[in-house]
């Protein structure tokens, strides 16, 4: 992506500096913190929010955000349980029959957004509500019972490629499709522009509902796709499962050099990002830090690292 | 005497850039100083050195012999330099009272006095002739020109030393213009210094009473208004020989089929039943007052408009125009430049290679994947083409000047090779040395078969690239102009709906 | 020339139909509740709303200058955390520990305002951060549910005065007279609409930015100290509860929405925000009279939700300016 190429270089810089950082504080600690074993499980941790980040990303490039993750991720996991537990043909079609819900929930976003101009923030947490109303329902108010089916289960913990975690290779097979889509198609490049001005792209012939539509349901899969992981690593889908990825998956977004403003950021980045929140998320709990000290540790790293490259501009003309 | 203002030895660099290199401005009490260059020369940023908008990294400010140094453009205000701005300084929520009064207002136990704000509104209103400005109206509400005039009521009202006019009057009607100008020059009798940068010469001759010329950042010369002609002053800002402004038109060409027909076209009550042709090759403009219709009739031969009435046929067959995506026709379409290039026209943090190729670019995608390699041919023709600034073209085209940047729009815009070609007053803000280059590309082009047709506020411009000239008049076409009834007199009279003929009278 | 008044009502259109529903719906809610129109039961609607409410102003004024604050929740339970430690004991220590909750609220305002102006972060992501900071310090304070308040202090601000009128409801029109009016009519109370209507054009004419949106930070972390306290009055205990916390900063931005002020900034203010969060809370209240199944509750809450935010899209049939959609 041409121009602005020195920040966000700076911010991937500053990234995998800090996670060299972590790798060797953690090290410092207990030598099995740098075990092949350890890392490639903590890269297995990684996936799961590195898939959510990405469809994160892709919306945050745009200037807007999906508030809807939470309560999508649990319909993937919960709905591709709930096919796998029926069994037969609705078994085998578990996976793609979540990840469609998710589709399908992002399209209502990228409806709501592109065509009734709700501002995105508020229009993702309605259906963010609306989603988690619906499994409600679905589950009665009770933890699902049913287990994942053997695909899911073999995807999100199997290593099965030289010793090296299938959820990665998944991760990696979506984050290069999402590199070749972002920076390699016109489709790619009229999101960045969307991300920079909507009306200039409006005003070149670019179909900016469109892209709005697909980039939401883009997110929504993912979301989705992560909520099967998350149920095959569990074995079961659970209420709010979703809920503990928001957040984190912002962060990291954000802390890979992406704008939080839309129409700048490397996808590089962002894996950068996904390795940093969880191998700091990994460290603290293997030093026992308690609940309180990770928090405050956590906002503060975000915040300090973001003051290095994260800052705006000053406002002069 | 000493000067009421002097700026001395001011220097400012961005980056690689150089901006302004050991420049001076001096301008006396009583007097109202013009300020002329090219885009790129330096005058805006030397504006917004005095303005406090920008600190310089070496020179002095005095005012009244005391030398001044602001932190903020508030420091700047409080001081005596107000300025009003080509880009306003308005805050679109909020009503016209609270503009006026938004630094300073009047106070009652602590909190703003809502009717002594108001009463002061009225009152600087009324005094640049804007009484019909109500002051709780939204600004946002306004047309362009009303907020214009807001925005010299506001910089009045604070009682400056000195009063900067950025290009402000650049959105005005000619009604409005004539009020501010009897206001400045009542201003100059009180003993104001006025500071102003425009671009048309026919204001600065109107106007005032000294001149300055800027070029590559550094001060060229001082000199009494009406001292020097325009071809001379020109010289000054180009710094090279310039013969003639407008290239010469060609002999009017047989009749042929219209490539854009517009008939009994209406949108809501600001078009009324427009009807008018442009065949390939020709040059048609567009004139009147600010706010007649003309920049919404662009607008809805794009698609950008909703609701609209009549038809539109490009080559012969019509054609329904829902949005800017069907302007894309077999034989070129319909290409837009648009009326705010920063807002509608590019995307500022890109750079400028993404910009250039940025409407054409599904011509080099299949499947969607960009072929990267033909992209960068014909972005590479097209810099060569338009003579685009090399350096920098890997940057964002928020860092080139105004010239640069609209030709970056119309660069992108003729990659997709359009047969008919709308501008909406694209040489606004833009320096003379390219203003000239456009002029020559659009004959260029309307060689090369295009139908163009373009707004502008320039009557000088209109009569020197068009081949005909439409007049709009609340929506309607009032009088179409062409050889020689297109001259100044025929385009002012029917643009305030008065009909008379009159040829140019030799001089 | 146009009246007065109709410029007026141009500017409130939001926050008045925000007002005129909630009336409606807690007029409808208090007719069909079995056990009556009674005091208790006005004085527990109340109670929620204002708890939501202020909460909810917290979240508006940072939205006023386009910005945002994701701590408010977090900031909420933290003081409410602090109030089950300090508001105890006798009248003075008492009154003591209500003024450091509501300075500890400043503070944490003070922080984000900080982190926001001088850092220049983007305030979603400061605030989000900032918002994990308080989360931890209210684990700190509280490790476990517990702790305890004034009695007579918490049946006070929860209760209502002369036996008529909620006490929540008199704090928040005495927030309203006393500090939301004078801070909208002072000079860095127009600034933070001035900042959310064009920082540009702001900066340029003069305003004070970086002071004003520094107070609208402060500002925010105050009223959800206010809300914090009135937790603990309700709940007598302090907990360092997340869920909580997140789902009243989301529940804050709704309201705000639903109250009529632009998440843009420029437009709005606490009180259609106050409305806005009455709406939300009184629509629960009525699926519950109407007898909904509250498995379908969740659901339809979200629907409302998502119907009331799409509400604005109606304006949109009247562009006659396709261009003017886009930003």
């Amino acid at each position: 992506m041409t121009g602005l190429i020195g920040r966000v270089d700076k911010a991937l810089v500053a990234a995998l500096g800090f996670i060299v950082v972590l790798l060797f504080g953690g090290a410092l600690y207990s030598r099995n913190f740098l075990s092949a074993d350890y890392l490639l499980q903590q890269l297995q941790v990684a996936s799961f929010l590195g898939v959510i980040a990405t469809g994160a990303m892709v919306v945050i490039l745009l200037g807007h955000i999906d508030l809807s993750i939470p309560w999508v991720v649990t319909i993937g996991g919960m709905m591709s349980t709930a096919a796998a537990g029926r069994g037969g043909m609705a078994g085998s079609l578990a996976i793609p029959f979540a990840v469609a819900c998710g589709f399908g929930f992002g399209i209502v976003n990228g409806l709501g957004v592109a065509y009734l101009r709700v501002p995105s923030m508020i229009f993702t947490l309605g259906t963010n509500a609306i989603a988690q109303g619906l499994m409600v329902v679905h589950t009665s108010g009770f933890a699902p019972q049913e287990f994942a089916s053997p695909t899911m289960h073999y995807i999100a913990v199997e290593r099965s490629l030289f010793g090296i975690p299938n959820a990665v290779w998944v991760w990696a097979a979506i984050g290069g499709a999402t590199v070749i889509l972002l920076r390699k198609t016109s489709f790619g490049r009229r999101v960045y522009a969307i991300g920079n001005s909507e009306r200039a792209v409006f005003l070149s012939r670019g179909n900016v509902n469109r892209v709005v539509v697909a980039c939401f349901a883009i997110s929504g899969a993912c979301s989705a796709f992560a909520g099967v992981l998350l149920a095959g690593y569990s074995t079961k889908a659970y209420q709010a499962m979703g809920d503990p990825y928001l957040l984190p998956a912002i962060a990291a977004v954000v802390l890979g050099g992406t704008s939080i403003l839309g129409g700048r950021g490397t996808y590089l980045g962002t894996v950068a990002g996904v390795v940093l929140v969880t191998l700091l998320q990994s460290i603290l709990s293997i030093v026992q830090m308690p609940e309180a000290g990770r928090q405050v540790i956590y906002g503060s790293v975000i915040i300090l690292m973001l003051l290095v490259y994260g800052r705006g501009q000053k406002v002069v003309s | 005497m000493t000067p009421l203002l002097l700026m001395e030895g001011i220097s400012k660099r961005y980056g690689g850039v150089r901006a302004l290199a050991d420049a001076r401005l001096e301008c006396g009490r009583g007097r109202i100083h013009a300020v002329l260059g090219e885009n790129g020369a330096g005058k805006s940023t030397l504006i917004k050195v005095l303005s406090g908008v920008v600190k310089p990294d070496a020179g002095t400010i005095e005012l009244e012999g005391k030398p001044l140094v602001f932190a903020t453009p508030a420091a700047a205000t409080r001081a005596g330099i107000v300025s009003v701005f080509q880009e306003l300084s308005l805050l679109p929520d909020l009503t016209v009272a609270d503009n006026i009064g938004i630094v300073d207002p009047p106070k009652k136990w602590g909190m703003i006095d809502q009717r002594a704000q108001r009463r002061r509104a009225e009152a600087a209103l009324a005094r640049v002739g804007a009484a019909d400005i109500h002051p709780l109206a939204r600004v946002r509400d306004l047309p362009l020109s009303r907020r214009q005039m807001v925005e010299i009521a506001k910089a009045l009202a604070r009682d400056p030393k000195v009063l900067i006019l950025d290009e402000a009057t650049s959105a005005l009607t000619a009604a409005d213009v004539a009020e501010v100008f009897k206001v400045l020059r009542q201003l100059r009798e009180e003993g104001l210094a006025i500071v102003f940068i425009s671009h048309r010469m026919h204001e600065i001759a109107e106007l005032a009473d000294d001149c300055s010329v800027y070029r590559n950042g550094s001060h060229v010369a001082t000199f009494a208004s009406g001292t020097k002609s325009p071809g001379e002053i020109i010289e000054m800002m180009i710094g090279r020989d310039v013969e003639s402004v407008f290239p010469t038109r060609p002999a009017k060409r047989q009749a042929e089929a219209p490539a854009l027909k517009v008939t009994n076209l209406s949108w809501a009550d600001r078009l009324k039943n427009i009807d008018f042709e442009v065949r390939p090759g020709e040059i048609v403009g567009l004139g009147g007052l600010d706010g007649q219709g003309q920049r919404d009739l662009l607008l809805a031969l794009f698609g950008a408009l909703t609701g609209v009435g009549g038809s539109v046929a490009v080559n012969g067959k019509v054609v329904t125009l829902s949005s800017p995506r069907s302007t894309k026709l077999p034989g070129g379409g319909i290409a837009l430049i648009p009326e705010d290039r920063k807002t509608e026209g590019l995307m500022l943090a890109m750079s400028v290679r993404d910009n250039l190729s940025f409407a054409a670019i599904d011509q080099f995608s299949r499947f969607g994947l960009i072929d990267r390699q033909a992209e960068e041919a014909a972005i590479g023709e097209m810099i060569r083409l338009l003579r685009i600034r090399a350096d920098g073209i890997d940057g964002p085209v928020a860092a080139l000047s105004g010239g640069n940047q609209q030709k970056v729009v119309i660069g992108k815009w003729l990659m997709t090779k359009p047969q008919i070609i709308l501008l909406n007053d694209p040489t606004r803000g833009v320096d003379v040395g390219t203003k000239q280059e456009l002029y020559q590309l659009l004959r260029v082009l309307a060689e090369a078969r295009a139908a163009v047709l373009f707004y502008s506020t320039d009557y000088a411009e209109l009569i020197g690239c068009c081949d005909r000239v439409l007049i709009l008049y609340d929506g309607a076409i009032v009088r179409v102009l062409e050889r020689e009834d297109m001259n100044e007199r025929n385009i002012v009279a029917s643009a305030h709906n008065l009909a008379t003929t009159v040829a140019e009278v030799p001089s | 020339m146009k009246r007065d008044w109709s410029f007026w009502l141009a500017a409130n259109r939001g926050p008045l139909i925000a007002a005129v529903l909630s009336v409606a719906m807690f007029t409808l809610f208090a007719s069909q509740h079995p056990a009556g129109f009674s005091l208790n039961i006005v004085n527990t609607a109340a109670n929620k709303g204002a708890l939501l409410a202020f909460v909810a102003i917290a979240q508006t004024i940072p939205v006023l200058t386009s910005g945002l604050d994701l701590s408010v929740g977090m900031v909420f339970v933290l003081e409410n955390c602090l109030a089950s430690t300090l508001v105890v004991g006798s009248p003075l220590q008492t009154a003591l520990g209500v003024a450091a909750v509501l300075a500890s609220g400043l503070l944490c305002g003070a922080l984000n305002g900080l982190i926001v102006v001088v850092g220049r972060l983007q305030p979603i992501i400061a605030t989000l951060a900032t918002g994990a900071i308080y989360y931890g310090i209210a684990l700190l304070v509280r490790p476990a549910p517990g702790g305890a308040v004034n009695e007579d202090f918490a049946d006070f601000i929860t209760g209502s005065v002369g036996d008529a009128v909620p006490f929540s409801l008199i704090l928040l029109v005495a927030v309203v007279l006393f500090i939301w009016i004078p801070y909208r009519r002072s000079v860095l109370g127009r600034a933070a609409y001035a900042i959310g209507s064009s920082e540009q054009a702001a900066y340029m004419s003069g305003v004070p930015v970086a002071r004003a949106k520094f107070l609208s930070y402060v500002l925010a972390g105050f009223f959800a100290a206010i809300a914090g306290l009135l937790l603990t009055g309700l709940t007598y205990s302090g907990e360092a509860n997340a869920l909580l916390g997140g789902s009243y900063t989301l529940s804050s931005i709704a309201a705000v929405v639903v109250g009529g002020t632009s998440l843009y900034g420029g437009s709005g203010g606490a009180i259609g925000t106050i409305f806005g969060a009455f709406v939300l809370r009184t629509i629960g209240d009525l699926l519950f009279v109407f007898d909904m199944d509250p498995l379908w509750q969740p659901l339809f809450l979200g629907i409302v939700l998502l119907i009331s935010v799409s509400l604005g899209s109606f304006r949109l049939l009247r562009v006659k300016k396709r261009v003017d959609l886009y930003r």
